[in-house]
Parts: structure tokens; C-alpha cells; sequence
């Protein structure tokens, strides 16, 4: 189970994600920021309640990376110590920006 | 020894979890290696449900068994599609700057490197993959 709650001010687009994404998951967020990203200069992800990422989460955050290195910015916020394993594992830490 | 017949569809993906989750919680396995187990075991079983039948439905056979000395999980995936090996492939490079990476490979990658011991056979018209992971943290 997955949800998705976004807040945008001005230019500025905070997604929280809670719950587990994954293969079946994925899709959906990908989906949701495909539909809000444009005109966004800032990208903001509240992991701070994300419980699980898996290789399809890991793909949406890539592309959304690629994206936001066109038009601005995107940072990573509130990772469990569990998921920064995965993203050092996988070399996700040299590409995003985790705080 | 337990074990699950599903069908190898992405969709019962939280199917496989449950049931592997649940094995791993009466053995009171610690939450971090449970989430490691549960990317390999998504993993493996979204692998088979992609590829191993081609356009047709067939099933996988999800083994599990705990042992308590050393504290440890085996689990098995056998399926009877198309013989695939899916730690033949060359690991991608997590070295690699954003513009050149290739998603490609990562799932396999995660499994590599976070269980203690993936194995693979071609056994009888059979796909059979084991992986093994020690339940203490390290």
C-alpha cells in the first residue's frame, strides 16, 4: 500500500510518499508527478513515512531526477537508515540529494 | 518448509510478500533484513512474472524455510518457463553519472549484493533460484 500526498507553492512541489513503493506501486507516483511536474523548479520528497523502495521506486526517482536536472531542483528528505542502505548500495546517493 | 503456488503475475506481488513476511515475522526477523529479503523476493518474482511465460499465465512455486541454528532463511522460486538466468548479466555500473546510468539490471544488482548467497539451476525442465540470507544483523 502506497499514498501519495502533494503540496505545491508557487514553483514549488512537495510529494509525500507513505507506505511501500514498489513494483505494483510505482506506476501510480510515477503517474501523479508526471501530471504535476511542468512547471515545477523545485521538487521535494518527504520520505520521512516511506517504509520500502524497491528497484521500480528507485526507476521513477531516476527519471524524475532527469527531469528536475532540466528545470531545477529536487532533494530527498526524512530517508529511514534502511533506505539510505539501499540508496548507497545501488549508487542512488551520488545521484540525488538526500538530506 | 512452506510453500506458495501463485500464479506469475506482477499483481500478486503482495500475495508473495504476505507470505514470506509472515515467515520472517515468526522468526522475528530484524526490519531491516526483512525489507532486504522483500526487494530480492519482489525481485525474483516480478523477474518470472515478465519473462519466464512469455504471453501466456503460468505459475511460480515460492519455498520458504527458517532454520534456527544459525538463525536463517532459504527461499526458493521455481518456475517452469523459458530457462533464464538471471545472474548471468553483467552488473551495470553504480558508478556511473545520471545521464549514462541504465536502470536496467539494479533489481538483480540489489539481490547480489544484499543476500548472503544467490544460486541458480536448470534442473528438469525447471527455473529453480535459491537465495540465502543469515537473520541477525550484522
Amino acid at each position: 500500500m502506497m499514498t501519495v500526498n502533494k503540496q505545491l507553492q508557487g514553483d514549488k512541489l512537495t510529494v509525500a510518499v507513505e507506505g511501500r513503493l514498489d513494483t505494483t506501486t510505482a506506476p501510480e507516483l510515477e503517474a501523479q508527478l508526471k501530471d504535476s511536474i511542468d512547471a515545477v523548479t523545485e521538487l521535494v520528497f518527504d520520505f520521512s513515512k516511506l517504509e520500502y523502495i524497491s528497484s521500480a521506486g528507485l526507476r521513477v526517482l531516476l527519471t524524475a531526477q532527469k527531469c528536475m536536472n532540466t528545470q531545477g531542483t529536487m532533494v530527498v528528505r526524512g530517508c529511514s537508515e534502511d533506505i539510505k542502505e539501499i540508496f548507497s548500495i545501488t549508487g542512488f546517493s551520488e545521484i540525488l540529494t538526500i538530506e | 518448509m512452506k510453500e506458495l503456488i501463485i500464479d506469475a503475475l506482477t499483481e500478486n506481488l503482495p500475495q508473495v510478500l504476505g507470505f514470506v513476511d509472515e515467515q520472517l515475522e515468526a522468526a522475528q526477523c530484524p526490519v531491516k533484513i526483512q525489507m532486504q529479503i522483500d526487494i530480492a523476493v519482489e525481485e525474483i518474482f516480478v523477474n518470472i512474472a515478465h519473462y519466464a511465460y512469455e504471453q501466456e499465465v503460468g505459475t511460480a512455486a515460492v519455498r520458504v524455510e527458517v532454520t534456527n541454528e544459525p538463525p536463517a532463511v532459504q527461499i526458493t522460486f521455481i518456475d517452469q518457463g523459458i530457462p533464464y538466468d538471471p545472474l548471468a548479466k553483467a552488473d551495470p555500473d553504480v558508478t556511473l553519472s545520471i545521464e549514462e546510468r541504465q536502470i536496467g539490471g539494479l533489481g538483480i544488482f540489489m539481490v547480489k549484493k544484499t543476500m548472503d548467497d544467490v544460486e541458480y539451476k536448470y534442473l528438469d525442465g525447471h527455473n529453480v533460484l535459491t537465495l540465502k540470507k543469515g537473520l541477525v544483523s550484522k
